[in-house]
């Protein structure tokens, strides 16, 4: 076998506990994102000043700096007041947040795109508004946010890559650390690239279904 | 439900919005049974008349009884949130553009306010659903998306909506404005068959014909006023006021061709 395929072939162990991580984290990321995503647009939505002002500022802030400084103030920064955190722990709380900054504007404009009409309905009925969100507008909601939720999520996965600068063994670290061994820059990382890609494409994969399958009957998806 | 007198009883509802007032202090009664058609020129506040009767609409002042149930503009917001639950649970309403839940089949529809806002079991719930899409004449398409129906299919579901909830009034607020032309009969049909059951209705239309010959009474409207009511096909033979005559008139020029008369 030629050189640079022996050393994929060897690699390939390390490399996938290393994606394993980096799914590990894109998954955790997304689940605790979401949830956050979520009370973050409640709040914004919501009639009470003090709390929409609170997520507004976080929202902004979030947006406002980037993810890899982000990161440093959890691990690095916090740890100088004492509160040490693993890397796992702090890159799955710097994710999330990063996340839920990001999800609570597609859920809100979500949301916002569900008619007047449908809330109308609902009270008609009856509802309160706890049951029009639960019942009527969430699940309509849900489906047009899903295409850009789905983004985000392709858009986390690469970013967890920022991770390693944090000591998280996720899949980008563990080629950096098998190249510091092999000095074999290029195709420790092209093959971390590969993997990537084929992590992304069978998320887009599942998006692409997942979107098919919460289509209505007779309406464009 | 033990309350003698009208079903219905609007005692000075006024409506604001800023500082156009678009309804100014109306009194109405409807009786048991009786079917009401409210007509009148767009922007007269007839539907605003309407969509306060179950508080969609915040009245600015006013009481409004429905049954037992009282709300007044100027209750505690406590009382009112708890009377304005109570009014909705008697009161449906039918609306121009359907407002159909598009994630639900026909059916879905049709159970969704008995079943999660009355707590009623879900098998018998759908047996009274399936009933009712039978009655409006759409027994065969329960398990269809509202995307799948056409206009006139998806204004019969919602009726069947509307009727599952067992309300003592029907609110339709331009039932039939959004519609196509050829799938007005079909909608106006059912109303009829409704009318006919001698349930409470009011019915904010354009369809002159159809509430001269389907109301007890007509109503009609004009910058936030109730002008003139009376006994439906008196209203539409002889109007007392000018305005009235104006408007029907006007509307004869207009439609007169389309709409008998």
């Amino acid at each position: 076998m030629p050189e640079p395929f022996l050393l994929i072939w060897r690699s390939l162990p390390q490399m996938l506990i290393g994606a394993g991580y980096t799914i590990e984290l894109s998954v955790g990321g997304m689940i605790f994102g979401l949830a956050i995503g979520f009370i973050v647009a409640m709040m914004r939505i919501s009639p009470v000043g003090p709390l929409e002002r609170i997520a507004r500022a976080y929202v902004s802030f979030i947006r406002g700096t980037p993810l890899l400084v982000q990161l440093f103030i959890i691990y690095y920064g916090l740890a100088q007041y004492g509160l040490r955190l693993n890397p796992i722990p702090a890159a799955l709380i710097g994710f999330s947040l990063n996340v839920g900054g990001y999800t609570s504007e597609t859920i809100r404009a979500a949301i916002g795109s569900i008619e007047r009409g449908q809330w109308e309905a609902a009270y008609s009925i009856g509802m309160s508004t706890a049951q029009a969100m639960r019942r009527v507008v969430i699940p309509q909601a849900a489906r047009v946010a899903l295409p850009s939720l789905g983004n985000t999520f392709i858009s986390l996965v690469k970013d967890t890559a920022l991770a390693a600068t944090i000591q998280v063994p996720e899949l980008f670290r563990q080629a950096q650390l098998i190249t510091a061994r092999t000095f074999q820059v290029f195709t420790m990382y092209l093959m971390a690239a590969v993997l990537y890609w084929i992590i992304s494409s069978v998320l887009a994969y599942g998006q692409e279904r997942m979107e098919r399958q919460a289509a209505l009957p007779g309406r464009a998806a | 439900m033990s309350n003698p007198g009208p079903m219905i009883e609007v005692r000075g509802l006024t409506k604001r919005f800023g500082t156009q007032e678009v309804l100014r202090g109306i009194d109405l009664d409807v009786a048991r049974g009786e079917v009401v058609a409210i007509i009148g020129p767009s922007g007269s506040g007839k539907t605003t008349l309407l969509r306060c009767l179950n508080y969609l609409e915040q009245p600015s002042a006013g009481r409004i009884r429905i049954g037992d149930v009282v709300v007044d503009a100027d209750d505690p917001p406590k009382r009112k949130r708890q009377a304005t639950h109570a009014l909705r649970l008697r009161v449906s309403m039918v609306f121009q553009s359907f407002n159909l839940f598009p994630h639900r089949t026909a059916l879905g529809n049709v159970i969704e306010g008995p079943v999660v806002v009355k707590g009623e079991a879900r098998d018998k719930a759908v047996s009274r659903a399936a009933a009712l899409l039978a009655k409006v004449g759409l027994g065969n398409k329960a398990d269809e998306y509202p995307g799948r129906l056409s206009g006139g299919q998806q204004q019969r579901v919602a009726i069947a909506r509307a009727l599952a909830m067992e309300p003592d009034v029907i609110l339709f607020d331009e039932p039939t404005s959004a519609l196509d032309p050829e799938l007005v009969a079909e909608v106006l049909a059912v109303i009829r068959d409704l009318a006919g059951e001698h349930r409470t209705m009011v019915i904010v239309t354009h369809e002159m014909s159809f509430a001269r010959d389907v109301a007890d009474r007509a109503l009609f409207m004009a910058d936030g006023a109730i002008v003139e009511q009376g006994e439906a096909a008196a209203l539409f033979r002889a109007p007392k006021s000018e305005r009235t005559r104006q408007f029907l008139q006007k509307f004869l020029r207009e439609n007169g061709a389309s709409d008998r008369f």
